[in-house]
């Protein structure tokens, strides 16, 4: 089966061409018995799901195989001289998770998008990209080599440019769009640049052949190392959405929901942090970087989470969650616990995709309004959404033991806890971080669930018109529900003698070699039973509280989220304008960006250059040689035919001579 | 003679010369006639050009299809045509972009229909000329004939501006073309030979200071064809006032003139001069590639946006053949036709644009994609192809130009590499300008793409998309060739074939 691999990008892709030629005509055809969405939106989830049921039946295969590990190449793709790129894929435990994650989500995401987008005229260009997306993101997880990792890493940007942009004829989506592919790109400069050292360095490309160089090396490449590590960083804080590059993902909102779900939750935002799994030797070699890499991500899920606690969209909250929760993964990652990144992205790409859906069709029930300051009491008027909505904000708030987010959260948080190296004491700050960031992911996520499904409704015109989404919305509402909650128990704490599959098991062979490294390092401590339990108590106190808090303040006493945001008065409003972080890029960079570009033209080129050197020139040869003169006819012809008919005669001449 | 055994080169130069000479003969009335008769004979001169590629020996450096006649034979100077696996993509692009020429024409030019199609298929002879031959005189008969039809052609149907901006085109680039002829004269006077075979199988111990001077004579003439910074500021002014069939020619075909000649004539001939101007040349690449950028973010003019945006490719395209050794290099052919493509593809857009509106500036614009989503499809896989988008052509090049940069040279392959973020600034602000936001009432009438305008897009997006998936098909031919460049066959320690 694995060597058909391929067939999860060719159906997509066979997606976007139906819908890209005939998606207009097929709905036009079929328009008696079916909405628009129905026709290409059925397209566009087929090709889909056909695409998860190949990568299912790899996951089979695989599955009780040790070390399973095949690369599967296609063609050569670029050759010059000793360069070499094929277009060429590995399936491991690590690509095969994200394969799943990828079709499967994807897979229920399209078919929510058929019922989300049914108002929509454009639901052809919309599946388009959504397939083409899906294409995009199996070539990034794929790759056997960092080529096709960036090729599949510009092709999710282009994606994403294209569907935040979808609605183009707003301004505020148009320029979301272009902000995201433009802040994208900087990330990129970095990430095509630590390509570009690899290359230098090695003579490859192939993730394996790198691996291997690396391994056999004896120290002389550290500080080669170290800067691949910092500059695919780079990459991974443009596309994970990391402080000081997250700018873009909260404007992502701009794109329609299932957008949000797919693109700016579940899949492509995690893709730096796959990335760094992918290469957990190298950053396992660079464990200064890697400190650095932790504490961007804790100090990222922190402030995100700040902006995520006075937010009013629903979307935006979710969004700020989302850079919180991938500052969570990328903790992970930099502390050196590959796997529980890994599974902290798995289980967040079911419940983060669940809030954005449910979100979506409280959006879709509500005329498009998402302002949680005109939603509220819709718990009875949409109970499907209400609790599916419910589960995924408990598993995002750490609920104890019963949801996904709980355990996947707390792996990482041991982890953190457990870090030896430089310093215990970063170990400890990292987790005090984490910890905190837990409670307040507690409180604003259930801040969202009272301020949208409980209480008083707040617009009454607009709860009247509330309804209950139709089946083809609220199924996959379901089964993410079902997997926020069971996705948990597949990484279970082992020091409490718990089964953790997805590290120990699944995921093992791929960390061996980073986890030998980091063993032999003294990277982490390893806690017993009784300080576990002791961490685990914590995280689920901290949950609870944060709830409780929620409770406390959105539905006992209103009246202090109101007092308070008085009292914090400036504050407050620095952190409800996003720390006025966009306007300091917009003073600091872009002004001063175009003010450089509009001196260069209009002084420097037009002027200088143009002006004065080159028609100065001109012109003072003009002045002093009356030959010029009489030359300068007005007609250029004139004297243009007169040198063409020369060379011509000339040539003709000699020639026949 | 060659593997074909029949003198394709010179029959590849002649279809255009004397589809001339017929079209000469139909009355200037008779307009429908005159431009199918364009079309037809481009594309017979296009399919002539297939079998170049076709019967093309890959895996040999050297020159092939070559045909060598005395032609000043009491002077020793040779009517020698050939072709190796650089130029053999430049006349493909050549022919190809001929092609796209005329169909762009098609509406746009009315009047004048007949010599506007007359001298097109002068140019392309003239083109053609320069990229097969191997005999100096006859490359800079052929280098300054070129002139004479562009210049005529933005002179006679450019915008308003356009005498100015002929002018500034003729003279510029004529003046610069002289330091030329010097450096001919002075090879054949030192060597008494200008047949660029004999030339390189030779030993004429050039002396280094000759050779520094030879390349900046040749040198100067090429920066100003490319154009290198600070030597860019006549395309703007050609780009804007050209008609599009014009700018379609200048961008996708012309500028390449100028690298061809760096690769066939300066870095072989002079291998101590390249040494000396290489890092000179690559920082004014590289200058030019942040300075395009910017100076193209401040545009408002579309059109000179595009031309702005061609200064910082033609930018990457020059570093990777002075700074980007075999990988470099090899991407700067492919590059090469790449930008011919995307930018080419890019003028004809805006032209399908300007044909409708008469306007080129952004701000007239706003909205479009839902009146035409068409022309908006075509026109944002262009600007992808552009912007070096993987999956699409421009990106191969690019991306490989760099890395081969990058292992030469660090500094430079950073900051070039900059520039990739500043191309996604100003291709996307035109994108949003033009395409995306409300629709701006004025172009309520605007109407989507015909069938012709379809059919050149769809021909230019599917080569995007063949050279993205398959750039072997090209560096297949281009590597044997590119390694027997004495600079990189030095790096690569292979013998140079000495028939080349």
């Amino acid at each position: 089966m694995v060597e058909y691999v391929w067939l999860t990008i060719a159906f997509p892709l066979i997606g976007v061409l139906i819908n890209l030629f005939f998606g207009r005509l097929l709905e036009d055809a079929f328009s008696k018995w079916f909405k628009r969405s129905e026709v290409t939106g059925f397209i566009g989830s087929v090709t889909v799901v056909l695409s998860f049921l190949v990568s299912f039946a790899i996951f089979l295969q695989a599955l009780g195989i040790e070390h399973f590990s095949h690369q599967v190449k296609l063609w050569d793709w670029i050759t010059i001289g000793d360069f070499h790129v094929a277009i060429s894929f590995l399936v491991d435990p690590l690509s095969i998770i994200m394969l799943l994650v990828v079709t499967g989500v994807g897979s229920l995401i399209h078919i929510y998008a058929v019922g989300y987008m049914d108002h929509d005229e454009g639901s052809a260009r919309f599946f388009t990209y959504l397939n083409l997306f899906v294409a995009s993101m199996l070539v990034l997880v794929l790759s056997d080599n960092y080529a096709g990792l960036y090729v599949g890493w510009e092709l999710v940007g282009v994606c994403s440019y294209l569907l935040i942009g979808f609605w183009f004829f707003k301004p505020s989506a148009a320029d979301a769009g272009k902000k995201a592919f433009i802040v994208n790109r900087i990330g990129d400069f970095g990430f095509a640049l630590g390509i570009f050292l690899i290359w230098s360095t090695f003579g490859t490309l192939d993730y394996m052949e790198v691996f291997h160089e690396v391994g056999a090396s004896h120290g002389e490449f550290a500080s080669v190392i170290n800067w691949v590590t910092i500059l695919l960083f780079v990459g991974a804080i443009g596309k994970s959405a990391q402080i000081p590059l997250y700018v873009w993902l909260p404007d992502a909102m701009e794109g329609p929901t299932p957008v949000s779900a797919l693109i700016h939750a579940a899949t492509m935002v995690t893709a730096g942090v796959y990335m760094i799994a992918r290469n957990n030797v190298l950053f396992a070699m660079a464990p200064n970087v890697s400190l650095v890499i932790a504490f961007v991500g804790a100090i990222t899920a922190f402030f995100a989470a700040t902006m995520a606690l006075v937010a009013f969209d629903l979307k935006r909250v979710l969004a700020y969650s989302t850079i919180s929760q991938l500052g969570y993964m990328i903790l992970a990652v930099g502390v050196g616990a590959y796997a529980a990144g890994i599974f902290h992205l798995f289980t967040h790409a079911f419940f983060k995709a669940l809030l954005f859906m449910a979100a979506g069709s409280v959006m879709h029930a509500m005329k498009g309004v998402i302002d949680m300051r005109r939603l509220g009491g819709l718990k009875d008027k949409m109970p499907e959404t209400y609790w599916t909505f419910l589960i995924g904000a408990a598993a995002l708030s750490g609920f104890p033991l019963i949801t996904a987010g709980f355990w996947s959260k707390d792996n990482i948080l041991v982890k953190a806890f457990e870090l030896q190296q430089p310093n215990q004491a970063f170990g400890i700050i990292l987790y005090t971080i984490g910890i905190i960031t837990a409670l307040l992911t507690a409180f604003y996520t259930f801040r969202a669930v009272f301020m949208t499904f409980h209480g008083e409704p707040r617009d009454k015109n607009l709860y009247d018109h509330a309804h209950e989404n139709r089946r083809v919305m609220t199924l996959p509402l379901w089964i993410l529900a079902i997997f926020s909650i069971g996705a948990g128990f597949l990484g279970l704490p082992s020091k409490l003698g718990l089964p953790n599959w997805i590290e120990d098991g699944w995921l093992y062979s791929v960390m061996a070699e980073s986890h030998e490294i980091l063993e032999h390092a003294h990277h982490f401590a390893h806690i017993g039973f009784g300080l576990e339990i002791a961490l685990l108590s914590i995280s689920a106190v901290v949950a609870l509280v944060g709830i409780f808090g929620a409770w406390h303040v959105y539905i006992r006493y209103p009246q202090i989220a109101v007092d308070t945001a008085r009292y914090a008065g400036r504050f407050y409003q620095l952190v409800l304008d996003k720390y006025r972080v966009d306007e300091l890029y917009d003073t600091w960079i872009i002004e001063p960006g175009k003010g450089l570009a509009d001196i260069l033209a209009k002084i420097v080129d037009m002027n200088f250059i143009d002006k004065t050197l080159v028609d100065g020139s001109a012109n003072s040869v003009r002045g002093l040689g009356h030959i010029m003169a009489i030359l300068q006819t007005g007609y250029i012809r004139n004297y243009v035919m007169v040198i063409f008919v020369g060379i011509v005669v000339m040539g003709v001449y000699f020639f026949l001579l | 003679m060659n593997q074909l055994g029949f003198p394709i080169i010179s029959t590849l130069l002649a279809i255009p010369l004397i589809g001339a000479l017929m079209l000469a003969a139909i009355p200037a009335s008779e307009k429908r006639a005159i431009r199918v008769g364009a079309l037809f004979i481009t594309l017979i001169a296009f399919f002539a050009s297939l079998p170049l590629y076709v019967s093309f020996t890959a895996g040999y450096g050297g020159f092939q299809f070559e045909e060598s006649y005395p032609w000043i034979a009491q002077l020793n100077i040779m009517y020698h045509v050939g072709i190796d696996g650089i130029s053999l993509f430049l006349v493909l692009l050549c022919t190809f972009l001929a092609v796209i020429s005329v169909l762009c024409s098609w509406s746009a030019i009315q009047e004048r229909t007949k010599e506007f199609m007359i001298l097109i298929l002068l140019m392309e002879t003239a083109m053609l000329g320069v990229f097969v031959s191997l005999d100096l005189f006859l490359f800079y008969v052929f280098w300054e004939a070129s002139l004479v039809p562009m210049a005529l052609l933005i002179g006679q149907w450019g915008s308003q501006d356009r005498v100015y901006a002929a002018v500034k085109f003729f003279l510029y680039t004529f003046i610069a073309s002289t330091l030329m002829l010097i450096g001919v004269v002075y090879v054949y006077i030192r060597t008494g030979h200008s047949d660029l075979g004999i030339l390189l199988a030779g030993d004429w111990h050039f002396t280094n200071g000759e050779q520094w001077w030879l390349f900046l004579a040749f040198g100067l003439a090429f920066a100003v064809k490319v154009p290198l910074f600070p030597f860019h500021t006549w395309l703007p002014a050609a780009h804007v006032q050209a008609p599009t069939a014009g700018s379609v020619i200048l961008a996708g075909v012309l500028l390449k003139m100028g690298v061809y000649g760096y690769l066939r004539i300066t870095n072989v001939l002079f291998p101590a001069g390249f040494e000396a101007w290489a890092p000179f040349l690559s920082m004014l690449a590289v200058i030019g590639i942040i300075y395009g950028a910017l100076v193209a973010l401040a545009q408002e003019d579309v059109k000179s946006l595009v031309a702005y945006s061609s200064v910082a490719h033609m930018g990457f395209i020059v570093l990777g053949i002075f700074s980007g050794g075999f990988q470099g290099t090899s991407g700067a052919v492919m590059q090469m036709v790449n930008h011919g493509l995307s930018t080419g593809a890019l003028f004809m857009m805006i032209g399908f644009l300007y044909e409708r509106r008469h306007t080129r500036m952004m701000h007239d614009y706003g909205g479009i994609f839902a009146k035409v989503p068409i022309f908006g499809a075509y026109f944002l896989i262009a600007v992808f192809s552009s912007v070096g988008l993987p999956g699409l052509n421009g990106f191969v090049g690019e991306f490989v130009i760099l890395v081969g940069t990058f292992k030469h040279n660090t500094f430079l392959a950073v900051i070039a590499t900059f520039g990739i973020v500043l191309a996604a600034w100003y291709l996307l602000t035109a994108v949003r300008e033009v395409m995306f936001g409300p629709l701006n009432p004025d172009n309520d009438g605007l109407t989507d793409l015909n069938f012709r305008e379809i059919s050149a897009a769809t021909a230019l997006t599917i080569l995007f998309f063949v050279l993205g998936f398959f750039p072997n098909l090209i560096f297949d031919k281009v590597n044997p060739s590119v390694e027997q460049l004495p600079q990189i066959a030095q790096q690569q320690n292979v013998t140079i074939v000495m028939d080349r």
